[in-house]
């Protein structure tokens, strides 16, 4: 059975403060525990939830988004009909580009009137999550609200930004802030709307002929008293992930095997770009506590409290502590790393130190040889 | 329909007899190998890193689990527009279903399939062996010497020659003589069973090995004897890399372990030539603070809170607090109890190791085997399930 929902995954002005870490990609792909990128999460979530049409709109460093994402084969989404598409900014005129994302779905317009599916559905990358949509529908309709968004209590953000919002007893929200604003909630957006296509389409066309081009601000929370906008908590793990420092406190949250065995299992797998590495190998000698290690690694020496990524070496008496090694990095011997995060390709030499605090952990950026 | 200069016919159908357990829904080339990788995965990708891309895989015994690992081929490359991979069971005939009768039967069979691509060469391999080899070098050395037949064959120990078919060479590397499973082998140059022919040559031999009423309708019996016996140009190539008849659980377990050591003959790490497989999209796996791994290939989806010394563990894994594996290879998704202890052993998919309970002993030097699926706990933990 073919879902009546359409994807939609936003990346148009998407947050960026995540230092070198999106420097040259966008922060949909940003690698995200031991082998994946942000993007997963939610794409996987839709595809599990019976979603066969995904539209994502790039906007900026989209190389990455395009190599990660191919086909759409990976995540079961390439297709006769329906399946991935990507869609990159269309204009005449680049100043065009930073308009907001409402400009963006005007653009594409023909992609959501050409599509058969009802309710469309919203949503960024970063939300680290693993979701049922389906029952997210089942729910929307039981309202009979105009538009549903996923809401957690989420009282611990670990300095990740998320709006706010309020509700009354029946669910439906009141208020909705942005992460500065000084409304006192722990409930939070998750930013996926689920709505009619038919009422974005006309969220789209009043809004811009408003002079207004942003989804979210302006077209939904100007909206929260005129329009039936319900709230649907989400129960299972979530990380907020959009900035550096989140980006560090919630990939060591992957180390929780609760969380591990949560977030990457349930209600579906989390899919990802296959890449044929072999087992991870253990050499003698090898030491490794509290750690993720992905396929293609070799350890020949100390791992704690870290991610590694695929493909990389931890040469002989080298120690990996507190710290996430992005694929192919190369932990030098006798060479000492805590607190790090190493970005894909990065070689740390023989015998040297890294150190980073755990509030700043240390950052080097892809391909840099230390 | 383009023209192929070189068709593989794969032959997927081997039951596996000496795998006991493992095999028991299972065909042989299905069997798991190397931590996530299955034993077709080996000549899949061989196939792929020599530029071939029509394959017709001949399937026989027990073939849905195969089947449907191999799709239409995507993981290795082979779902291609012209060619691609080709699932060739026995056909079901207007006079009734008829199984393969031996290995020359099986190709006798599809031979509509080969001319489909009208080809210079076939070539001619089996889905049970570990290997890396390039299937480019040999043709070009099969087109050098102008042969009918080229013969892959590499030196083996003296004790295991009569397992295999084995040959004698001239100084030119020309096949003198060649005998299927001799009780007392003359040689130890063994037959890789890859075998490239040239089309027509092969064409013709095989209708005629069909018309012969007396044939087995094997390579090995009767086509290749049948072949040197009428002076067809027949030749060797040798081949000096690792390659391992993983026929007899001794045999899989020892080429599991051969995967462990620092410099491994066969390399699964390189680059250049990847062993690609049916990826089983899980997580990067989680080594606790108790865990203790050592000289180990530990793959995705695993948890690990035990020891784990010199072993192979398969995706989804999870081994419990003070559990120990060690000489093991341990299957997908098998679950290992809190103290359980298994020592020299292959455990099969999905099986459940109960707390406490002991599979093996460190002085056993026999491999112990449980199938898949099955329970073992404490109170009935066996010393020898099943002897190889």
């Amino acid at each position: 059975m073919n879902s009546n929902i359409l994807g939609v995954i936003n990346l148009i002005h998407e947050s960026d403060e995540m230092e070198t870490l999106t420097a040259s990609r966008c922060l949909a792909t940003v690698p995200f525990g031991a082998r994946f990128r942000l993007i997963d999460f939610t794409l996987s979530s839709m595809v599990n939830s019976g979603i066969t049409k995904v539209g994502v709109f790039a906007h900026t460093k989209y190389r990455s988004l395009i190599d990660h994402l191919g086909s759409g084969k990976h995540w079961d989404l390439q297709h006769r009909q329906s399946g991935l598409f990507i869609m990159p900014p269309v204009t005449d005129d680049v100043n065009e580009v930073r308009r907001g994302d409402l400009y963006h779905f005007y653009q594409h317009r023909d992609y959501f009137t050409r599509s058969t599916q009802e309710y469309v559905l919203i949503t960024r990358s970063h939300m680290i999550c693993n979701i049922d949509f389906d029952a997210m529908l089942a729910s929307h309709k039981a309202s009979g609200a105009d538009i549903t968004v996923v809401t957690k209590v989420q009282p611990e953000l670990f300095g990740g930004k998320a709006r706010k919002l309020q509700i009354d007893e029946r669910g439906r929200v009141t208020a909705m802030q942005d992460h500065y604003g000084r409304l006192e909630s722990d409930l939070i957006s998750m930013e996926m709307y689920l709505m009619r296509k038919e009422l974005l389409l006309e969220l789209v066309d009043t809004s811009l002929a408003q002079g207004q081009d942003h989804l979210v601000r302006h077209a939904i929370m100007s909206r929260v008293n005129q329009l039936h906008i319900q709230s649907y908590e989400y129960e299972g793990y979530l990380g907020v992930v959009n900035t550096l420092n989140s980006y560090y406190k919630n990939s060591m949250q992957l180390l929780r095997p609760d969380v591990w065995k949560s977030l990457f299992f349930e209600p579906g797998p989390i899919y990802t770009k296959v890449k044929d590495e072999p087992p991870a190998r253990y050499a003698e000698g090898a030491k490794t506590s509290n750690s993720l290690v992905a396929n293609g690694c070799v350890i020949e020496g100390t791992v704690i409290n870290s991610i590694l990524f695929r493909g990389v070496h931890v040469h002989k008496g080298a120690v990996v502590r507190n710290s996430i090694v992005m694929q192919n990095g190369i932990i030098g011997e006798h060479s000492f790393v805590d607190h790090v995060i190493l970005d894909k390709d990065v070689t740390v030499e023989q015998g040297r130190e890294l150190r980073g605090a755990e509030v700043s952990p240390f950052l080097a950026v892809k391909r840099k040889v230390i | 329909m383009g023209r192929k200069r070189m068709v593989a016919m794969l032959l997927a159908g081997g039951e596996g007899k000496r795998l006991g357990v493992l095999t028991k829904d299972l065909a042989k080339p299905a069997v798991h190998f190397g931590g996530k990788y299955r034993i077709i995965d080996f000549t899949l990708s061989n196939c792929a890193h020599s530029g071939i891309d029509t394959i017709g895989v001949l399937t026989q015994y027990q073939p849905l689990v195969l089947n449907t690992y191999l799709g239409i081929g995507s993981p290795w490359g082979l779902d291609r527009r012209d060619g691609g991979m080709a699932i060739l069971p026995p056909y079901v005939k207007q006079k009734g279903g008829m199984w393969y009768k031996g290995t020359a039967n099986a190709i006798y069979q599809n031979m509509g399939f080969i001319d489909r691509y009208d080809p210079d060469y076939v070539l001619v391999i089996s889905g049970d062996h570990i290997y890396k080899m390039d299937y480019e070098l040999m043709l070009k050395e099969h087109e050098e010497r102008g042969a009918d037949v080229t013969i892959a064959c590499i030196e083996v120990g003296w004790k295991e020659a009569s397992r295999f078919g084995i040959m004698h060479v001239d100084d030119d590397g020309a096949i003198t003589d060649f005998e299927e499973k001799p009780k007392v082998p003359t040689s130890n140059l063994a037959s890789m069973g890859i075998y490239i022919f040239s089309w027509q040559v092969l064409q013709q031999y095989l209708v005629r090995d069909e018309a012969n009423r007396l044939s087995g309708n094997d390579f090995g019996k009767d086509v290749i004897p049948a072949m040197l016996q009428d002076g067809v140009k027949l030749q060797s190539y040798t081949f000096n890399g690792y390659w391992k008849d993983v026929g007899t659980l001794e045999s899989l377990w020892e080429a599991n372990m051969d995967l462990l050591s620092e410099k491994p003959a066969l390399d699964l790490n390189d680059r250049d030539w990847r062993i690609y497989s049916v990826n089983p999209n899980r997580p990067a796996h989680y080594s606790a603070a108790t865990a203790d791994i050592a000289d180990s290939l530990i793959t995705e989806g695993c948890i690990i809170e035990g020891l784990v010394h010199r072993s192979v563990l398969f995706y989804g894994v999870q081994s419990g607090i003070d559990s120990q594996v060690r000489e093991s290879v341990i299957m997908p998704n098998v679950k290992i109890g809190k103290g359980a202890r298994i020592y020299r052993a292959i455990i099969g998919e999905g099986a459940i190791i109960g707390d406490g309970a002991v599979i093996g002993s460190p002085d056993n030097s026999s491999v112990t085997v449980i199938g898949s699926d099955e329970f073992v706990n404490a109170t009935h933990s066996l010393q020898e399930v099943e002897q190889s």
